[in-house]
């Protein structure tokens, strides 16, 4: 193995929202290596790599390329420097041809005029080179998502990328894809490349990489090499609680079945399968939590149970009634209550006040609407209760929700949901990026909720959340339920992480409580 | 009406027909570079405005047709500058600034004429010239043709060649290779070290100059004066063509005949005692046609796409 090439050391990133994304991380990595930076979402592994290609600029601490210090200020610096990155989102002009895509800015000439044949010549040459065979006169609109990333590594190439970032690579792509991906960064290494890879999973990392860097809430605990470190010992290192926040609750008392998901499938447009016959149910008076890396099809799961997708096989039952011809509103009415991960686009209209996101579900109700006319001082009796119930910080109920800070802006959303009188609540990420008093504050509503007997699937990668919040809970990985424990205060985090990273399955007796009732 | 069909196959229907269509070829061209680029310029019918006055006052005091039509030019790209820095630099909504643009200009137009002619409404006292019509060799001994392609104005064969000339440099041009990148995903071509603003500002200033010389052709070919708001909608009308055409110079081109065709019309019935208020709507009844005919193609491609998909 070569000399170090790249050394970030002593890297603090602190957004202007006051997040510390990454606190004193070193980052070395050895010329013609596989390299992966592991972690959970939230990390820290982004913001280190948007660093180095200079699409952030650290607080503190230095880059160096090959002993080198530099300064990294935009992406044409990083591409100067032999830096290139292959985005999870794909930066494509999806019109154009492969050819025209790979020369973009720096176009072969010929009296002034694009030298397509050049251009096609130029990109024939570096896909045989590299063993990454692509049409160059193929559009980018009309190929496979793996193709699309060839193009995007060729790119990174051909404008000189010595040091190659890939970002979480695998997660868009089927299994022969990903196959097929791992022979072709096996060729670039051997043609003495160097490849940062980022990703949090275990069997891949095992497969190709010889290195690892761990972080773990934006610092960096442990570099080893994988041929040396077990795969509980990464899922140790990986996995786990900071700082462990106790949560008082009395056991819990669960009575009726309020939802039931059963063998539910989902296959996304691309054709990869997202959900594999998820099966289980939430009862009265019970938290259930879902613990998984992001990405395990969650999401998916939720936008199914909510209505804001279509599922087509299997069945979603809420309150005895199978909700997969109802609109969003009718599920709504069987009393289900939603919070989103993406506050700013599902829980809130940002530009509309308080009082209009609070109605925004019971406007049409006969105690706030007379024949198609609102009552106004109906309205702002019932929000300026809200507002002081659940303790929002505003001037009145009149202010614009973008106003308010991040806490405060969940806390509408949540007493819009909590007040709607609902029977299951379904909370996805309740408490992501908000400060702690907002955080503990929810908690206890959702407690105290669950105790009058509301049912609450709640779903988090925040791993104290889960553990200390649900009564039962669950795993998911790779858009199944792995595992499943009856009473979650006997499961230590290692076990969980070794769910959570694939390490370890269920077999299906031990789940099968979970999927019958 | 049965006067109508005889005038509307004849050689000097058809003639006129691309007599009128040069102005709304001219801008059409000028909505497609913009419009490539991400950058909708809702201010071509101000900026021909503008255009055409200053192609009036410039020639008259200096009495050359190039400095005329240049004025007009560098005119067009000035006010397509001033949109630039507004919405780009200023991050102000283009749309907004680009009514503003024509209020601006409509007003504005009318302030300077009177400076300059002592006339609100129109610059017959000024003695502005005007772009010589040219008859084409070898064409115009063709019969029929000959009489519809040779004797136009030299601006309308500017702007047909310009239909051409936009084509390669859309196409063929590592400057038009950017445009198109910039406007689809400017993600991916500032990720490539493509600066976003500067190609925008680039497409603004050559959609500018060529509303510049439809401007220019208003008032010093068209007709050989400026009067108020002579544009008459024709910047809005161009932004439909573009629409229709899907964006290629060749298709706004035919799209743009269109509309010629229903501008000359108008001019036609005007003679024939159809009541004037009805003859002028022609034009932008075209034009409501024209765009409801094509936005239900789009939909029912994208429902047909989306039937594909699942």
């Amino acid at each position: 193995m070569g000399n170090e090439i790249l050394l970030m050391k002593n890297i603090t990133k602190v957004y202007p929202n006051g997040i510390v994304a990454n606190k004193d991380v070193n980052f070395s990595v050895n010329e013609g290596e596989i390299h992966a930076l592991m972690g959970e979402n939230g990390a820290g592994k982004s913001t280190l790599m948007k660093m180095l290609f200079g699409l952030e600029t650290p607080e503190e601490g230095e880059i160096f390329i090959n002993g080198k210090a530099i300064k990294i200020d935009s992406p044409t610096t990083a591409i100067k420097n032999g830096i290139g990155m292959v985005h999870q989102h794909f930066m494509l002009v999806p019109s154009l041809t492969i050819a025209e895509n790979m020369v973009l800015g720096i176009e072969p000439r010929k009296n002034g005029f694009i030298d397509f044949k050049k251009a096609v010549a130029i990109t024939e040459e570096i896909s045989k080179k590299y063993n990454l065979i692509v049409d160059p006169e193929a559009k980018i609109e009309d190929l496979p998502v793996g193709m699309k990333q060839k193009v995007e590594i060729l790119k990174a190439l051909l404008r000189g990328a010595e040091i190659l970032i890939l970002d979480e690579p695998t997660a868009v792509l089927t299994p022969q894809e990903t196959k097929e991906l791992f022979e072709e960064l096996v060729t670039l290494k051997e043609k003495g490349h160097t490849i940062i890879f980022i990703s949090h999973k275990l069997k891949e990392i095992k497969e190709i990489c010889d290195r690892i860097t761990i972080l773990r809430g934006g610092r960096s605990v442990g570099v080893h090499h994988v041929k040396d470190v077990t795969q509980e010992e990464i899922s140790r290192l990986m996995v786990g609680r900071d700082v462990v926040l106790k949560i008082d609750k009395t056991p819990a008392k669960p009575k009726e079945i309020v939802l039931k998901v059963k063998e539910v499938n989902h296959i996304d447009v691309m054709g990869k399968n997202i959900l594999n016959k998820i099966s289980f149910f939430v009862r009265e008076g019970e938290i259930v939590g879902i613990a998984g890396v992001e990405g395990n099809g969650q999401r998916e799961l939720i936008e199914l149970i909510t209505g804001l997708d279509q599922y087509d096989e299997g069945s979603i039952v809420i309150c005895d009634k199978e909700i997969r011809d109802l609109t969003i509103k009718q599920i709504r009415d069987l009393g289900i209550s939603h919070i989103s991960e993406d506050r700013m686009t599902y829980g809130v209209a940002e530009f509309a006040s308080i009082e209009e996101n609070i109605i925004s579900d019971r406007f049409d109700n006969k105690d706030l609407n007379n024949k198609g006319l609102l009552k106004i001082r109906k309205i702002q009796s019932l929000v300026k209760q809200l507002i002081d119930d659940y303790k929002v910080k505003c001037d009145n109920g009149q202010q614009p929700v973008k106003m308010l800070s991040g806490g405060n802006i969940q806390k509408v959303v949540v007493a819009r949901e909590f007040s709607s009188s609902p029977k299951i609540i379904i909370a996805n990420q309740p408490t992501r990026g908000i400060d702690v008093g907002a955080i503990e504050f929810i908690y206890e509503k959702l407690i105290q909720l669950r105790d009058e007997g509301v049912g609450v699937l709640l779903i988090s990668s925040d791993l104290n959340e889960v553990m200390e919040l649900s009564d039962r809970l669950l795993v998911m990985y790779g858009g199944e339920v792995v595992a499943s424990f009856e009473d979650s205060t006997k499961v230590t985090e290692e076990e969980l992480g070794m769910y959570m990273l694939g390490i370890k399955k269920q077999v299906f007796e031990e789940k099968r409580r979970v999927e019958n009732e | 009406m049965e006067n109508l069909l005889p005038i509307i196959f004849s050689t000097s229907f058809a003639y006129s027909v691309l007599r009128v269509t040069t102005p709304i070829l001219f801008a059409s061209l000028a909505a497609i570079i913009s419009d490539k680029a991400g950058v909708i310029n809702i201010g071509l019918e101000g900026i021909m405005l503008f255009a055409a006055l200053m192609g009036v006052i410039s020639s008259a005091f200096t009495q050359s047709v190039l400095i005329g039509v240049l004025c007009a030019v560098a005119t067009g790209v000035l006010l397509s500058l001033v949109l630039a820095y507004f919405s780009l630099n200023l991050k102000s909504d283009i749309i907004l600034t680009g009514i503003a643009l024509n209020l601006f200009s409509s007003g504005g137009t009318v302030f300077l004429l009177f400076l300059a002619a002592q006339d609100k409404g129109i610059s017959v006292s000024l003695q502005s010239k005007v772009v010589p019509e040219i008859s084409i060799p070898l064409i115009n001994s063709i019969p029929v043709l000959g009489e519809i392609l040779s004797g136009h104005n030299i601006l309308t064969y500017v702007s047909l060649l310009c239909v051409f000339l936009i084509h390669l440099f859309l196409y063929k041009t590592p400057l038009g290779l950017r445009i198109r990148a910039v406007g689809e995903t400017p993600n991916a071509a500032d990720s490539v070290g493509i600066s976003v603003r500067r190609i925008q500002y680039m497409a603004l200033m050559i959609s500018g100059a060529l509303a510049g010389l439809g401007g220019a052709y208003m008032s010093m070919g068209y007709v050989s004066w400026f009067s108020r708001d002579m544009t008459a909608g024709r910047g809005f009308i161009a932004l439909a063509a573009e629409a229709m055409g899907r964006g290629t110079p060749l298709g706004t081109f035919l799209a743009a005949i269109i509309f010629g065709f229903a501008d000359a019309l108008s001019n036609v019935m005007q003679s024939l005692r159809v009541p004037a208020e009805f003859v002028q709507m022609i034009p932008y009844v075209t034009t409501i046609l024209g765009l409801v005919i094509y936005s239900i193609k789009q939909n029912n491609k994208i429902k047909k796409y989306r039937r594909n998909q699942v």
